[in-house]
């Protein structure tokens, strides 16, 4: 396999979705290839840094306004 | 006979939209509850601003209730205020776009091939490395320099965790699409943080 395929097929094999021979394949690939296996280990990375729960989180004062103005429109709906 | 946690869950909230629709409030404060951290980072994220996350937030909610009565259980409740916060947060962008021009979609098509640049690894850690403001402006940044088609792609898939069909529905795109863009997201994406976490990179 060429780097260039292995790269193609890496966001189908991150969600799982290569058939076991492709997949088997680009495993093999990602052994011995230091180029792949570092874009493979970042890619994961990447998408791990920014499931961080703790980042982006809602602050209270927007969380209070959200919930005042909910409760305003419910009044206007009554 | 136990019942798992999700399927309990999933059977609670489908109650809680009933109660919801008859006009208990309450109920739909619960749901409202449970989905407003998710919902504003995803504002954050299409958007790139406080501002704009508040406004998603507030316009995403307030539809929701008022649209409620519309809101049929054969979809989950989640992915269905996602698809009204989806909107709301690109209509932001979209007058926005009259003073700096931000295309909505790339220039370069969806199949054409990725230039691969940075194979460094990164130095161990950049969560604990970066103070938290800090590690939130390079990743918005680097968020920003994709196309919002894309990098919307990459946050419901990949963040928010809906499937790609559901991706698919919430953008009328086609699967394929979804694919391809989230390859090319995740790829560019990296390549914007391996600039700065690589090894050898100053910090
Ligand atoms: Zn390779």
């Amino acid at each position: 396999m060429k780097c260039n395929k292995a790269i193609k097929e890496l966001s189908a094999y991150l969600d799982g979705e290569l058939d076991a021979e492709l997949r088997q394949t680009l495993e093999a690939h990602l052994t011995y290839c230091n180029h792949c296996h570092a874009v493979y280990d970042t890619t994961k990375k990447t998408i791990e840094l920014y499931c961080d729960g703790k980042l982006f989180s809602l602050p209270e004062d927007v969380r209070a306004r959200l919930h005042d103005a909910l409760r305003r429109k419910l009044q206007e709906c009554k | 006979m136990a019942q798992t946690p999700q399927v309990a869950l999933a059977r609670d909230e489908s109650h809680l939209i009933s109660e919801a629709k008859a006009g208990n409030y309450a109920a739909f404060e619960e749901l409202v509850n449970r989905y407003e951290k998710k919902i504003y980072r995803l504002g954050m994220n299409i958007t790139g601003n406080r501002e704009d996350a508040e406004d998603v937030l507030q316009e995403a909610f307030l539809k929701a209730f008022e649209h409620l009565p519309e809101f049929r259980e054969d979809s989950r409740f989640y992915t269905w205020v996602v698809r009204i916060a989806v909107n709301e947060a690109l209509m932001k962008l979209r007058k926005r776009r009259s003073s700096r021009e931000v295309p909505m979609e790339s220039q370069e098509d969806d199949s054409g091939e990725v230039v691969v640049r940075e194979f460094a690894d990164w130095k161990p850690n950049p969560e604990q490395v970066f103070a938290q403001v800090e590690l939130e402006r390079i990743l918005q940044t680097a968020a920003n320099s994709l196309p919002p088609g894309f990098r919307t792609v990459f946050y419901l898939r990949d963040v928010e965790g809906l499937s790609t069909e559901e991706t698919a529905e919430v953008l009328n795109l086609s699967v394929g699409a979804v694919k391809a863009r989230l390859f090319r997201a995740r790829l560019r994406l990296r390549e914007e943080l391996s600039k700065i976490f690589k090894r050898g990179a100053n910090s």
